[in-house]
């Protein structure tokens, strides 16, 4: 079984980065609850990764939620720059204080600004004046299957990490308690 | 409710070593806005007259702009104030990039230093975690160096650092305080030198409340995209490799001629194909889409950043080229010094040798070639080796120090500061006045507003006035009838000087960036913020209603407040004299009329005072009666009172 599906790509072409992280900043005023409220780079999902000595400004998206980090850390040579750690991952994982909401500590997964109705482009995009980040849009065949787990599925699994399942349980069935 | 401030600054006693957070009176945000308004009113307040540079008493404050870390386009600065060691007067600097945003989301608008520390300590300040940690380790070290070594010890990556180098180690008076792509200069690094102050490192991740916050974000949204698409803003100059009109206007060596003819196709070329070779790329400042600086990669060097005509202060300096430029950048950058006076100072040094008042006694071994001399004598500065220890405070003090005719030598200085090495022919009003009543010392802080010469085609001076959305009326009608070659009428020239400077007040107080403001309007005229549209940036995210007449109110406040401050440190209209050979051709009784009417203008003394009048009217009726009491003002100086213009 096959279906269509809308294929969404962020390119992004860290050469022409310029550093300026609008992007951070759009992506968090255009998340925040209400929208706009506030502007906070490090509620993000989008970072640059930043190593100014070595001439590397790389903007990553976050991706998915992984309580440990992986069994060994990636690191890179390309062109004679070695770049940080992790500096390719999007992943939110541990290892690192990226795309996690800084107080309650929840992660902060990339949606490629969804919303009613539709932006045209996402904002980090919309924002990056040098095309360091450029939008495509196309429709592919895939074999019919389950979407990802949604926002509310990866925060609830981050609390089941830090806190236990059953105690999230507990939470949960006292809040509906409440209400 | 606090709105685009937090409401809260840093007091750190480097003496005692101890750390407060100080809730701040709301009632100044609303008189200063900020920045370095709310600076002046401290060092008014707290740093009198008879304190010294290098006294503890001294304080050394870092203000983020009201507007920073808001959605604002550019505005990003933070301005460094304190009192400097070089005039002896108020010092300020500014710088951009990311410090001065991850200072307000770590919950603080403003830092004040005091004391000094027994050895050299770095701050560290965490959101609400803020130490005061070790940084004999990181003595000597180049100041992008330590900011790399602090993040590493720190394990935070995301940690923004404003650090000084060798120079500002050892008090060097053109030391700066360098930040990512930005630096401070102007006094300021030698005084957090003498703090023992290596470095502030900030990590931020708290929110900051705005008034309207949907508002500001479309207004921040439409001003981004217009800022980019604006061809007449950021530096323009930096990213164009035809470099006649530095090395033609400037003057080359101790600042004393201009090489007509230097500039031709061949060497464009050549110094386009050097530059390409060692940049890196272009990078900009938080939250704006313009990219004004080069990194650079010299072999054998750490990266760092190019800035404003840095690029070639060095080569003009020493009748060199581009090369040798980006080469004792390389070295200057990681010193930390600042690369409009250390050239002239180097430049002095080398005439003092030509001219047989340094000898081969003060300077052993001293090399034949200019560029290995200034090499050679940049090691001795920043160690405050021999000659050097003169040479390191500056060019005025230097001259004295040294004695032996050295004075002479000392041409280019006003207020005791290095000014930008321009030799012209006539007389020009609008520019003696920014010179000479300018508290900012260098006049990159001063002018900006009004263009500097006039279109040559009438219709087309027409089509320029039509489009000048941030002119007042009155500049229009001056600019229409402004024909090339000849004088503005004098009282155009206080009012140009006037809207130039109060338009760096505002930028100052909110930490917005002249490249999109203050200092854009001169070329081009199309700023892309102005005194017309600020007040709804101001409004929608501070929730401070200001028309444009309050928001020029607000200015002046805290340009006369600035001048009180100089005014108790004795500055007074003998001290406003641009340097003699600035202009061949001067106008000594049109240029004293002019400085008259511009203090008239200005309501203050003919010594260039603000008189009672003027204070009381702008609320600072303390200030005068510390004028009064110290005998500076006598009560009857009540008059002139500024005029009300219209903004
Ligand atoms: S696509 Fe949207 S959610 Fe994803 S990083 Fe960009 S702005 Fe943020
Ligand atoms: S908006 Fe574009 S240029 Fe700016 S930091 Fe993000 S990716 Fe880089
Ligand atoms: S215009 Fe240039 S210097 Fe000013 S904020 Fe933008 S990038 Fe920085």
């Amino acid at each position: 079984m096959t279906e269509k599906r809308i294929i969404k790509t962020i390119k992004v072409d860290p050469d022409k980065c310029i550093g300026c992280r609008a992007c951070e900043l759009a992506c968090s005023a255009f998340h925040a609850k209400p929208r706009y409220s506030s502007a906070n780079p490090a509620r993000s999902r989008i970072r640059v990764v930043f190593d100014e000595l070595n001439d590397i400004y790389f903007p990553i998206r976050s991706v998915a939620y992984t309580p440990a980090e992986c069994a060994g850390r990636h690191a890179y040579v390309l062109q004679g720059k070695e770049y940080p750690e992790c500096a390719f991952c999007g992943n939110i994982c541990p290892s690192r204080d990226y795309f996690y909401e800084p107080d309650s500590k929840l992660p902060l997964k990339c949606d490629m600004c969804e919303s009613t109705p539709e932006l045209e482009e996402p904002v980090c995009v919309a924002v990056c004046r040098v095309d360091a980040l450029t939008y495509e849009v196309r429709e592919e065949e895939v074999a019919a299957g389950e979407e990802g787990p949604d926002e509310l599925e990866i925060g609830l699994e981050a609390l089941a990490d830090e806190y236990g399942l059953d105690k999230v349980l507990d939470a949960v069935a006292r809040i509906a308690g409440k209400e | 409710m606090r709105y685009a401030e937090t409401g809260f600054r840093l007091e750190v006693d480097l003496t005692r070593g101890s750390i407060e957070k100080v809730p701040t009176d709301p009632s100044w945000t609303e008189m200063f806005l900020g920045g370095q308004g709310t600076a002046a009113k401290i060092l008014w307040d707290r740093v009198g007259p008879e304190v010294q540079a290098f006294d503890p008493e001294n304080l050394l404050i870092f203000t983020a702009g009201l507007l920073v870390g808001t959605p604002v386009p550019g505005a990003n600065r933070t301005v460094v104030n304190t009192i400097s060691p070089q005039t002896g007067l108020y010092a300020h600097s500014i710088f951009g990039a990311f410090f001065g945003p991850e200072l307000k989301h770590a919950g603080y608008d403003q830092i004040v230093f005091r004391g000094k520390a027994p050895d050299l300590v770095y701050l560290w300040i965490h959101n609400d975690k803020v130490e005061l940690r070790d940084a004999t380790h990181l003595r000597g070290k180049g100041a992008q160096e330590t900011a790399r070594l602090i993040r590493e010890e720190l394990g935070v990556p995301e940690a923004q650092v404003a650090a000084i180098g060798l120079a500002g180690e050892n008090r060097v008076y053109m030391a700066t305080i360098e930040h990512s792509s930005a630096s401070a200069s102007r006094g300021v690094g030698a005084v957090m030198g003498d703090k023992r102050l290596k470095a502030i490192a900030v990590r931020g991740t708290q929110d900051l409340q705005l008034a309207k916050p949907e508002k500001i974000f479309q207004l921040s949204l439409d001003m981004f995209k217009a800022i980019s698409e604006n061809p007449f803003t950021g530096d323009i100059m930096a990213h164009e490799d035809d470099e006649e009109f530095h090395v033609d206007n400037f003057a080359w060596g101790n600042a004393r001629k201009r090489i007509k003819g230097f500039w031709n196709k061949e060497r464009e070329e050549r110094w386009k194909k050097i530059s390409e070779s060692v940049r890196l790329r272009w990078t900009g400042c938080y939250n704006c889409p313009k990219d004004c600086h080069q990194a650079i990669k010299v072999p054998g060097h750490e990266t760092y950043f190019q800035k404003c005509y840095s690029k070639l202060t060095y080569a003009m300096a020493a009748y060199k080229e581009i090369d040798f430029n980006y080469q004792i950048l390389a070295k200057t950058q990681a010193y930390g010094l600042d690369g409009f006076s250390t050239p002239q100072v180097l430049a002095f040094a080398v005439e003092l040798y030509e001219a047989g008042i340094l000898t081969d006694e003060d300077l052993p071994g001293f090399p034949e070639d200019n560029g290995d001399r200034f090499f050679y004598l940049l090691e001795k500065i920043v160690r405050r080796e021999g000659v050097g220890d003169a040479l390191a405070n500056g060019v005025y003090h230097a001259a004295r120090q040294i004695g032996r005719g050295a004075e002479e030598y000392d041409h280019n200085t006003m207020k005791k500061f290095e000014q930008v090495p321009l030799k012209l022919k006539m007389i020009n009003f609008p520019y003696f006045l920014m010179y000479a009543t300018g508290e900012k010392m260098n006049i990159t802080q001063i002018e900006g507003s009004y263009p500097q010469v006039p279109i040559a085609d009438k219709k087309e001076r027409e089509e320029f006035v039509k489009r000048w959305e941030a002119a007042p009326e009155r500049f229009k009608k001056w600019y229409l009838e402004w024909e090339p070659r000849t004088h503005p009428p004098l009282e155009a020239a206080v009012h140009i000087c006037d809207w130039n400077e109060t338009m760096h007040y505002i930028d100052d107080a909110i930490g917005m960036c002249a490249f999109l403001s203050s200092f854009r309007g001169q070329f081009g005229g199309q700023p892309p913020y102005h005194i017309y549209n600020l007040p709804k940036f101001i409004a929608a995210a501070a929730g401070i209603e200001l028309t444009p007449q309050e928001l020029w109110n607000v200015a002046r406040r805290n340009r006369n407040l600035i001048r009180a401050i100089n005014v108790r440190r004795g500055l007074r209209r003998k001290d406003e004299r641009p340097p003699e050979d600035h202009w061949q051709i001067r106008d000594p009784e049109k240029e004293q009329k002019v400085l008259s009417d511009y203090y008239t203008f200005k309501g203050w003394t003919q010594d260039g005072i603000p008189t009672i009048g003027t204070l009381e009217k702008l609320g600072l009726a303390d200030v005068a009666e510390d004028l009064v009491r110290r005998g500076i003002l006598s009560e009857d100086d009540r008059e002139p009172v500024f005029q009300d213009i219209s903004a």
